[in-house]
């Protein structure tokens, strides 16, 4: 999604190193996903979901 | 010794021979204090023996500050992609890596590589049209472990 969109910005964040990031977006479990500190998205699901939710698309 | 079996650093090959463009791993790091920093590189220095298209730089995170806040980097061990614009220049690809790139983040970082150098996305032409139509600055992070 970075990659296609210049105004996207995709980091892979390690949880175990970063105990500070893992606390603050409250990662209890992996993958997580945070879109702009506010969407938040559990687990590995299908694309369609992914995009639609990450982008915040009805 | 490579970290990587015969096996597996044969099929990296194979899979980087699909790249068709040069990419550069931009390597954040420091030298003090920061063990996560060496296995890192460690990993790193595997990659540009399988494919001629992977360049590694290393960017000191405590000298290079201009070049950490360019790419949004403020902690380490982290990678920035970065690909040759039409001129020459340093395109960056805003994928980025924090921590050790091991486990399921190399796995990521493979595919991100080969993105990077011109394989093909994963996206469906549906989902791609909504990402095109972002217009807003957007930071997508996903969390993961190493297992």
């Amino acid at each position: 999604m970075a990659f296609a969109n210049e105004h996207i910005t995709a980091y892979a964040v390690e949880a175990t190193e970063f105990p500070d990031l893992a606390r603050k977006y409250r990662v209890n479990g992996v993958p997580k996903t945070v879109v702009n500190d506010q969407i938040e998205i559990m687990g590995g699901i299908p694309q369609d979901d992914f995009v639609q939710q990450a982008l915040a698309l009805p | 010794m490579s970290l990587l079996s015969p096996a597996d650093q044969e099929k990296l090959r194979e899979s980087f021979d699909e790249m068709t463009s040069p990419v550069k791993v931009l390597f954040f790091t420091q030298t003090l204090d920061c063990e996560p920093c060496e296995q890192t590189r460690r990993i790193l220095d595997e990659l540009p023996a399988l494919s001629d298209k992977i360049a590694i730089e290393e960017v000191n995170f405590i000298l290079e500050k201009e070049t950490a806040a360019q790419y949004g980097i403020d902690r380490v061990p982290a990678l920035a992609l970065v690909v040759q614009g039409a001129a020459g220049e340093a395109r960056d690809t805003r994928m980025r890596f924090l921590g050790t790139p091991a486990g399921y983040e190399f796995v990521s970082l493979v595919q991100a590589l080969m993105l990077a150098g011109g394989h093909a996305s994963s996206l469906t032409p549906e989902n791609r049209a909504r990402v095109d139509a972002v217009t807003t600055p957007t930071t997508i992070q996903v969390f993961s472990t190493p297992t």
